[in-house]
């Protein structure tokens, strides 16, 4: 079994001992098979183990190693949510649609960290499709939260979340189209970043709002996601709404340094929606920059209050159409015997498909129906501008903002799972950063009742390394972000 | 504006769902509950402004028409439910 010194190494020290050979990264693999083995049957946060395959990348890896060969990232294991095509390997979705879909090629974010040498462990539960913020859509059974097994991980990255707080691989990938990275972030204590809408490329992501989707790292710190999130930034051709901009040395850029910085504080994420605990942990953790160097300032963002309604048009209606090549034809889910190809069509999508994934088909349908495209999908599209514009204002006295990723902490199962609108409010504070196409980051912010808290920084487009390195500083002054659930004692 | 399960049921055609009668009444009920938490849209003035669709108001990138993957044809076939021959297979469509 994975010591407790190597569970917890970041990647430059993992890095470090495996160039001299300390471990090797067939040895780092197998230790971490042996912890999802050991954890899953209680956390359901891996849906595909990837040993056979794993041991053999590793073992690559350890070549190129010995040859002095390779990159920081080279042999360290990492876990992709299922939501990444990857070659080969089933790829769900969280879906039935999905259940058996094997893709004929990875992402592009799959092939830059294979590339880099980053050995793949396996899958990530997620909820279906992307669309929760629970985990507990997953066909294929919500996930645990390692801190307490009777609260939900947040969504839709949730595998993910509760895969890194409880140990079993160092680093994983999300995605997030209105919260799905940060808010699971927050709710297991992690650090997860979702990048400037362009950054990373979307080829070979399921698609769910291509307008908002955004991939990106999480992990233990924040330096580590910079280290992941230079391997998989970049111009990508084949996704036609990737950026053509320099990407730096994230970890470089990481100087500690933030004296000078100024912070926006929103009045709006700070109101009567956040629990009041939350609150004291979020501020606590601002204060820690301000006592680091950097200057508090208030400023508002007066449609905040619209980003929710604004997403529930924009989000469903691109899903609906995203969603519309499972037809039952060409790749998914197929029902048995279908009187005709309508029936095929309509069986296929409603037995594949869950509740909330319907849900949002329906409602993305109706918005860009004939008669109310213009009263929801462009009048929605407007009120993106007018949110969009209220950050550019902000960031002319501003250099990132702050806030807290989610209102509150991890919730019990089933505690918003009958009434979609609840539900949709954990995703309050991070919907307008994917509206505004903004990097946003949330980095561990205390405990409240022994359960995470997450501060949110946001960032200026293309602007990442201001948010990391802000985030790193925080790590620098506390403990937070090392803060670790006791999962192996309910195992043991 | 409430919605009728008339309604629903005729979004439903569009998005080719099945609803099951049974589930129709909870159905509505839910679709309405979003539907008036999207009708907020309706109080805000936004004469004039553009929409938006690409938060960096970007230009799709068009790339040059030329031949880039290979042909994988048979691995891509192979994520079909039913095929033969290379073709996607279906229920009969013309009698």
């Amino acid at each position: 079994m994975i010591d407790s010194a190597l569970l917890n190494a970041s990647v430059s020290e993992l890095h470090q001992l495996l160039t001299t050979r300390q471990v090797s990264s067939a040895e780092l693999t197998k230790g971490y098979l042996e912890r999802i083995d050991l954890l899953n049957g209680k956390l359901n946060a891996v849906v595909t183990v990837c040993a056979e395959q794993a041991i053999e990348d590793a073992s690559r890896a350890d070549e190129r190693l010995t040859r002095g060969e390779g990159n920081i990232l080279t042999g360290i294991p990492l876990l992709h949510k299922d939501i990444f095509c990857t070659q080969g390997v089933t790829t769900t979705c969280g879906s039935r649609m999905l259940e058996h879909f094997v893709p004929a090629y990875d992402a592009t974010v799959v092939a830059r960290l294979k590339a880099a040498g980053v050995v793949m462990l396996g899958k990530c539960n997620m909820d279906e499709f992307a669309m929760g913020s629970s985990n507990e859509t997953s066909f294929f059974g919500a996930v645990k939260n390692p801190w307490d097994t009777n609260c939900v991980p947040g969504g839709s990255s949730g595998g993910s979340a509760a895969a890194l707080a409880a140990g079993m691989a160092p680093l994983v990938t999300g995605t997030d189209t209105g919260g799905s990275i940060r808010q699971p972030a927050s709710l297991c204590g992690v650090t997860g970043l979702k990048p400037t809408y362009g950054r990373v490329s979307r080829l070979g992501i399921i698609a769910f709002a291509s307008s908002l989707d955004q991939a990106g790292p999480m992990a233990r710190s924040a330096a580590d996601c910079a280290h992941m999130l230079t391997a998989i930034s970049g111009l990508d051709t084949g996704d036609s709404t990737s950026a053509d901009r320099a990407v730096p040395d994230f970890f470089s850029e990481l100087t500690g340094d933030i004296s000078g910085l100024r912070i926006g504080m929103p009045r709006e994420y700070f109101n009567d929606d956040l629990d009041s605990e939350v609150r004291a942990q979020v501020m606590s953790a601002l204060t820690e920059l301000e006592k680091a160097g950097a200057q508090l300032v208030d400023i508002d963002l007066p449609h905040s209050h619209y980003a929710i309604a604004t997403y529930y048009v924009l989000a469903p209606a691109e899903a609906s159409a995203n969603l519309a090549r499972y037809d039952g034809v060409r790749f998914g889910y197929r029902c048995t015997d279908p009187a005709d190809l309508e029936d095929l069509y309509f069986r296929s999508r409603s037995e594949g498909f869950g509740e909330e994934v319907q849900r949002r088909i329906l409602v993305g349908t109706y918005a860009l129906s004939a008669g109310f495209y213009d009263a929801y999908f462009n009048k929605a599209q407007q009120v993106r501008r007018v949110i969009s514009d209220d950050f550019r204002s902000a960031f002319q006295s501003v250099d990132i903002i702050a806030g807290p990723s989610a209102p509150g902490v991890a919730f019990p199962f089933g505690a918003k799972q009958q009434d979609p609108v609840a539900m949709y409010m954990e995703d309050i504070y991070t919907l307008a950063v994917n509206l505004a196409g903004l990097p946003g980051l949330s980095t561990p912010a205390g405990l409240v009742n022994g359960m995470p808290v997450g501060l949110q920084l946001i960032g200026k487009p293309f602007d990442e390394s201001t948010i990391l390195n802000a985030a790193h500083r925080l790590q620098l002054d506390t403990d937070w972000h090392r803060a670790r659930p006791a999962i192996e004692d309910h195992v043991a | 504006m409430s919605i009728s399960q008339e309604d629903v049921e005729k979004v439903a055609l569009l998005a080719r769902l099945s609803i099951a009668q049974t589930d129709l009444p909870e159905v509505t009920e839910r679709f309405g509950r979003v539907l008036q938490l999207v009708n907020e849209l309706n109080t805000i003035d936004t004469e004039g402004v553009a929409p938006m669709s690409n938060p960096h108001d970007m230009v799709q990138r068009l790339r040059p028409d030329v031949v880039t993957g290979s042909d994988e044809r048979e691995a891509l076939m192979s994520c079909a439910p039913a095929q033969d021959q290379g073709y996607f297979l279906v229920p009969k469509v013309i009698d």
